[in-house]
């Protein structure tokens, strides 16, 4: 029986004129909360987390649209990026964690022990907090993913992957010409982006972003961000962000995390503008965190 | 902030605050803590320069006269009375040669033929193999007078290179002034001529000083290296892997851990005691060879490239993990395709560095049987052999003074052969090395 995660992913022939669309405009506060939401993809229920015998995630349970950004916010060691990690089971490599609850995607558990982490990491990107390319040339980088899982049978299908990928990472222009240098010279937001293309070239349903901007400039992380609200056409994104103002630009969706626990989520313009809990608002406000 | 720069500006007039007085003083300790250990950091590099020059002087200067030497070519008057055509090997050639060579020199020899065998003694046994060699291969020659080149004796070779002097008392040396005299006259007539020592090298240990060479030693600590290196690195770094990337952290993997850095402390001889009685008594593997020394030293080699490689493992970023892994790497092939590349240099250089301390082992070497005397150059890595420290420890043990110039000479191959494997470390490391 062939699990419906590892489907193949939704032929992608949403339109280059609305990507082009998006990256014209700037993103500001609220500008897409009345998007319409897809329907739910992920669907966590009761989920905490233990690093040994210590709970960091008490009780979670989130729903997140597919075709939306979804920002977890809260203050440093709240659980959102432990949060985050179940959905991709990152937390499986650190020894001595142990996750209950059930996560599902597409309505399949994905803690199921017939699921094998390494298949759902092909349909669960994930893009870190400090940019981690490979030291290796930039279309090694990128044709990693397809490499290993077999995406590629000719050298003309690999390079249509990744100048396809570079495209969608907005990256293609300002390293066309030089391919096959080093990922690791290009600056920090490059690299980024570059790692953002590399999760993107084995062509996931989701996309888990934990804190990508924390390492970059402003310039750098507007760019990001564009890129994030156009890849928002295609994928499920889930952002962990430190920034209130970059979760209030990006996201559809906000879920705000504290001492493990999650607090409340809602549309993020009802979140930033009206929040149900007196802890939200404190923290949205700058009273702690 | 004005009174602050006023302060540092106006060090030293008058109204100076308290505050900043002190804080001058102790800028001045904090200076001065500074100099002073930078000069001891420059004593403590003196220091070492020092003994390294002693060290290296002392081996040069004992040693360069090694690798010169001298031969003498004769013209030898084959007499057909004295040598048999077909069994050449018998005849006394070292007699009818210095026979001859006496009546060269216009020597009077007694009845007891003494002056012939003070003769004799300054040439080489290789002379006789030279000529029997060239009779039995020119049978022609017999009856003839042909030029004969030979190495001198030790002796001669120890006068010659200025070991043996006129200033000891004549029965206190080896060489008596007569010899001195005929020695000093066969050298003016050119029939003694110096050279480069090739013999050294290419030749095998001999009982005789003048033809023993290194080759035997060397091939012996190659052939022993490479067994070392083919079961070490691919074991070391396999445990190494295991141990950082997959194994459980529990009890078990902690013993194993505290265990491998104690085997690094193990004295050497420990190894020699357990390669003696695992490999020669218990698996019947043959002695002294260059398979039982490899093994005893992959034994001694392993723990320093497990911790080297552990370490090396260890200081690649976790972020290059975990970019691996979120791609859908298995652990596998996070580990093969980025991990341990990334860790290569550092690999790299602990198993050429504990490989070069494992050439340098002769403790262990001494208990497998690599002490005896071993002439020729081996061939397999299954019949006995001599390695580069063990004979530097039966030469330094020879009674002959002319041993003691090569054990020297040996010394310096062997540091020479370490300083080209840590230059193919550094190359290596260059080679792999990558930048994150």
């Amino acid at each position: 029986m062939k699990s419906r995660i590892f489907r193949a992913p939704e032929g992608s022939s949403t339109g280059g004129a609305s990507e082009a669309a998006t990256l014209s405009t700037a993103p500001a506060v609220g500008a897409h909360a009345s998007a319409p939401l897809g329907p739910i993809k992920i669907a966590a229920r009761d989920v905490s987390v233990f690093y040994g015998e210590k709970q960091a995630l008490f009780d979670v349970s989130l729903e997140i649209p597919d075709k939306t950004v979804t920002a977890l916010i809260g203050p440093s060691g709240c659980g959102k990026s432990t949060f985050l990690r179940t959905m991709n089971r990152m937390n499986d490599t650190i020894p001595g964690t142990r996750v209950t609850g059930r996560i599902e995607m597409d309505g399949e558990d994905i803690n199921d022990r017939k699921i094998d982490p390494v298949l759902l990491r092909a349909q669960v990107g994930m893009v870190f907090q400090k940019p981690n390319p490979f030291p290796k040339s930039i279309y090694e980088n990128v044709a990693y993913g397809p490499k290993i899982h077999g995406l590629a049978s000719t050298k003309g299908e690999m390079d249509e992957i990744v100048q396809k990928s570079l495209k969608r990472a907005g990256l293609w222009d300002e390293v066309a010409d030089r391919l096959h240098s080093p990922g690791t010279g290009l600056s920090g937001g490059q690299q980024q982006r570059l790692v953002i293309a590399r999760a993107i070239a084995v062509e996931p349903e989701v996309i888990l972003m934990d804190e990508p901007c924390s390492a970059l400039d402003p310039i750098a992380t507007a760019k990001i961000e564009e890129l994030i609200d156009e890849l928002r056409e295609r994928y499920c994104i889930v952002i962990v962000t430190h920034s209130m103002a970059q979760a209030a630009r990006v996201s559809q969706r906000t879920a705000f995390f504290h001492m493990g626990k999650l607090v409340e989520t809602g549309d993020t313009e009802e979140i930033f503008t009206n929040p149900r809990e007196r802890r939200t608002l404190d923290y949205i406000t700058g009273r702690f965190g | 902030m004005t009174d602050a720069a006023q302060n540092l500006t106006e060090q030293g007039t008058t109204g100076v605050s308290p505050r900043t007085q002190r804080l001058k003083a102790r800028l001045r300790a904090r200076y001065a803590r500074e100099t002073r250990f930078r000069w001891y950091g420059r004593a403590a590099i003196g220091v070492a320069l020092a003994f390294l020059v002693i060290l290296l002087g002392s081996i040069i200067t004992q040693g360069y006269t090694a690798f010169y030497a001298h031969t003498v070519t004769l013209p030898v008057y084959m007499d057909p009375a004295r040598i048999d055509r077909s069994y050449p090997q018998g005849a006394n050639f070292e007699q009818i040669v210095a026979e001859q060579q006496i009546r060269r020199l216009s020597v009077q020899d007694d009845e007891q033929g003494t002056k012939a065998s003070a003769m004799k003694a300054l040439l080489s046994s290789e002379l006789k193999f030279q000529a029997a060699k060239m009779i039995a291969r020119q049978p022609g020659l017999l009856g003839q007078t042909v030029p004969v080149a030979a190495p001198l004796s030790d002796d001669a070779e120890m006068y010659l290179k200025g070991k043996i002097t006129r200033d000891q008392p004549e029965d206190q040396r080896r060489v008596s002034n007569a010899q001195m005299d005929w020695l000093d006259r066969m050298k003016a007539s050119g029939a003694v001529r110096a050279h480069f020592n090739a013999a050294l090298f290419t030749k095998g240990d001999s009982t005789q000083p003048e033809l023993a060479g290194l080759l035997g030693a060397v091939v012996g600590s190659a052939l022993m290296l490479m067994v070392t290196a083919l079961i070490a690195i691919p074991v070391g770094v396999g445990a190494a892997v295991w141990l950082e990337e997959y194994s459980p952290r529990n009890r078990i993997t902690a013993i194993i851990e505290v265990n491998i850095n104690n085997l690094a402390a193990v004295p050497s001889i420990v190894y020699g005691l357990l390669g003696l009685a695992l490999f020669i008594n218990f698996m019947h593997l043959p002695r002294a060879s260059p398979l039982v020394g490899g093994l005893v030293l992959a034994l001694m080699a392993l723990p320093t490239i497990i911790i080297a490689t552990r370490s090396s493992l260890k200081a690649v970023p976790p972020s290059i993990r975990e970019a691996a892994l979120a791609m859908g790497a298995s652990r596998t092939q996070t580990v093969f395709g980025h991990v341990l590349p990334l860790a290569m240099p550092g690999v790299m250089t602990g198993a050429i560095i504990s490989m070069a301390h494992a050439l340098g082992e002769t403790a262990p070497l001494l208990l497998i049987g690599m002490i005896s005397f071993v002439p020729g150059v081996p061939h397999a890595i299954d019949e006995p052999v001599g390695a580069l420290p063990s004979l530097i420890y039966i030469w330094e043990n020879a009674s002959e003074r002319a041993f003691h110039e090569r054990t020297a000479a040996a010394i310096l191959v062997l540091l020479a052969f370490m300083i080209v494997m840590n230059a193919a470390a550094v190359l290596l490391r260059r080679r792999f090395e990558r930048r994150w």
